[in-house]
């Protein structure tokens, strides 16, 4: 199999006031074109750092990426990024924001009846055609989140970067746009790495659901194949046993390997002072 | 909310609902409007009792009858001055064509009338001398705002400047503002009179720092996720400020537009005063050296026209915020 990028020995440093900061050691991961993968950890892992550092937003300490034999040194829309928070221009309409993009992405190339049908097919994939006109302070969240990603899919990127893009939605619009995302899918086979909290979110969409292992010095803990035939669909799939097998392989990982208690609040500092305090110990207090 | 009810309603016709909410609204109106009538009322009745009882070496200090009875006379003054001007534009039209008719290789002599300045004019001179001075401010503020909140370092070497100069009275930069003027705007026809000059430039001191500090603190504060959209996008250091930064800050600009603007018609009075530029600060300080007994009063009035005249401005940046900022809600109040 040939890959499209390798994410190769990865590691991640930040200074801080008490010293660097490790948050990822040795992340290594290759990712075939077409492909969609999952990272899925505990909050805090360093999820984020990978996207970013794949998205060239931050700079690896040690280790680097490769996308399509080039090393990565910058952001660039071959790259694109759906945000957490949609990151929508707030002065723009639906059509500006996606028009921005496509301009700068194919300004020289497409004219300028391309662009506008360009613009409108993406808009139509998202299903957001009919809100064109409206500005972001105007739609409903998922409706933003939909004008991100049709924004991001516009500019034809080599690979999707997504940063938990339903993260901030509620369940019913949430399993929409897995929905919407899933047929996007089917028609354009893009390669997508996206970040996710939710367990079944990732075992619907991906091919490959890669575990991180907690921070710091986070890593690459398990990796989980995908082989459930596409199209896929939510109802069908409650009752598969090997889609259960797969959720319950991700909910192992997670609660059971990488257990994690985060401690309360206000006992971080009493826990620095000392440090032998077991997890249980803390949980209970 | 009434309005939509009410319209909603079945077996309504359209004219009565319309008409039920231009009374719903007229109600809220109506009742603004007599509120703020009986505050007027109220402070015009203060305001004359207490006149009556302030005796000044000028006189009693006017009440509100005298100050609106100056409003009146100072604009028959006005009227007067202008049909003056026009007779002598007149008679000296009349006076050439003779001398003309006489010798056809007469060159005609064009004078300007140099009547006093009425009450009108020096409105207009302050407007102009504010406007000009908030524009030059605005020019230099927010480009260097700008810069200043794209650039950290720029930042740290510039605020103790700005800290510095921020509070610093009109009346403390008109004596420099004055002699370094008269040394460097040195021409045989000045373009614009030197008091003109030195009360633009002391205006744009001091109305600089508010729009300077709010458009950096606007660029600066602009939501990271945006500059990661725009370095995805790899939009150019000039489309980047273009089409993110300016948009993104136009709301704390304007807040900082608005301030200053307010501050530069207030320091304006105190910088035409001492720089004897013939607008509405020297039209009081003369009121103030002549010392008759309608002084007062007419430097009152003159008080009402500034005030009310800076309300207008204020009014006229909000509107104008409304019309130019995508975030509505900024411009409230
Ligand atoms: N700029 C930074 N400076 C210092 N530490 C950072 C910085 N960015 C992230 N970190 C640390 O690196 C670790 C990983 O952060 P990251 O944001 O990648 O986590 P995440 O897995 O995306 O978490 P979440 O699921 O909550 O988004 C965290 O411990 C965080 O505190
Ligand atoms: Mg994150």
């Amino acid at each position: 199999m040939s890959f499209i990028l390798n994410i190769d020995h990865v590691d991640m440093e930040f200074p801080t006031p008490t010293g660097p900061f490790t948050a990822l050691k040795d992340v290594s991961l290759n990712i075939a074109k077409g492909e969609f993968i999952s990272l899925i950890g505990h909050s805090g892992c360093g999820k984020s750092t990978v996207l970013n550092i794949v998205a060239g937003l931050h700079q690896a300490t040690k280790g680097g990426v490769v996308l399509n034999g080039k090393e990565v040194t910058e952001p660039g829309p071959e790259r694109a990024v759906v945000f957490q928070n949609h990151s929508l221009l707030p002065w723009l309409s639906a059509y500006e924001n996606v028009e921005l993009a496509v301009q700068q992405v194919f300004g020289k190339t497409k004219s300028k009846q391309e662009t506008r049908e360009w613009i409108e097919y993406n808009l139509q994939l998202v299903h957001m055609d009919h809100a064109m006109d409206k500005r972001p302070g105007e739609i409903s969240g998922g409706m933003k989140q939909r004008v991100g990603i049709a924004r991001a899919l516009a500019m034809q990127p080599d690979v999707l970067l997504m940063d938990e893009p339903f993260g901030a939605l509620d369940a019913l619009t949430r399993a929409h746009m897995q929905d919407s995302l899933m047929e996007i899918q089917n028609e354009l086979n893009n390669t997508v790495i996206m970040i996710t909290h939710d367990v079944d979110e990732a075992v619907l969409l991906s091919d490959r659901i890669v575990m991180m292992t907690n921070g710091p010095a986070a890593t690459v803990g398990e990796i989980l194949e995908v082989n459930l035939e596409r199209p896929r669909n939510r109802l069908a799939l409650a009752d598969d046993p090997e889609y259960n097998r797969l959720r319950s392989e991700v909910l192992k990982f997670l609660y059971e390997k990488q257990r994690k208690v985060e401690p309360l609040r206000g006992q971080k500092d009493a826990e620095k002072t000392k440090p032998q305090k077991t997890p249980e110990k803390t949980a209970a207090a | 909310m009434n309005a939509i009810s009410t319209a909603a309603e079945p077996g309504r016709s359209p004219v009565l609902a319309k008409l039920s909410s231009w009374y719903a609204s007229s109600g809220d109106w109506l009742k603004t409007s007599v509120v703020s009538l009986v505050g007027i009322v109220v402070f015009l009745l203060v305001w004359s009792a207490a006149a009556q009882n302030i005796n000044t070496s000028l006189g009693a200090f006017p009440g509100p009858t005298a100050v609106a009875g100056q409003f009146k006379s100072l604009y028959a003054e006005h009227t007067a001055e202008r049909a003056k001007a026009e007779a002598f534009y007149e008679r000296q039209e009349a006076r050439n064509a003779k001398r003309m008719e006489a010798d056809p290789d007469y060159q005609p002599k064009i004078r300007k009338y140099t009547g006093k300045e009425t009450f009108l004019d020096q409105i207009g001179t302050s407007l102009i001398t504010v406007a000009s001075g908030f524009l030059l401010a605005a020019v230099i503020a927010i480009p260097l705002g700008i810069a200043i909140g794209l650039n950290k370092n720029l930042n740290t070497a510039i605020n103790p400047i700005i800290q510095t100069f921020k509070p610093v009275s009109p009346l403390a930069w008109l004596p420099l503002v004055t002699m370094v003027v008269s040394a460097v705007y040195t021409s045989d026809d000045p373009m614009f009179a030197k008091s003109f000059v030195n009360s633009l430039i002391t205006v744009s001191l001091c109305c600089l720092w508010p729009m300077l500090i709010n458009t950096s603190v606007g660029v600066a504060s602009i939501e990271q996720d945006l500059v990661n959209v725009s370095k995805v996008l790899r939009l150019s250091a000039l489309t980047h400020v273009r089409k993110i930064v300016l948009p993104a800050s136009v709301p704390m600009i304007f807040t900082g537009m608005r301030l200053s603007l307010g501050i530069a018609w207030m320091v304006l009075i105190a910088a035409e005063m001492l720089a004897q530029n013939p607008g509405l600060g020297k039209f009081v300080w003369d009121e103030f050296q002549n010392g008759s007994s309608e002084s007062l009063s007419r430097i009152m009035a003159a008080v009402f026209t500034i005030g009310f005249i800076g309300f207008l401005l204020d009014r006229f940046m909000l509107q104008l915020q409304k019309l130019v900022s995508w975030d509505k809600s900024s411009a409230v109040r």
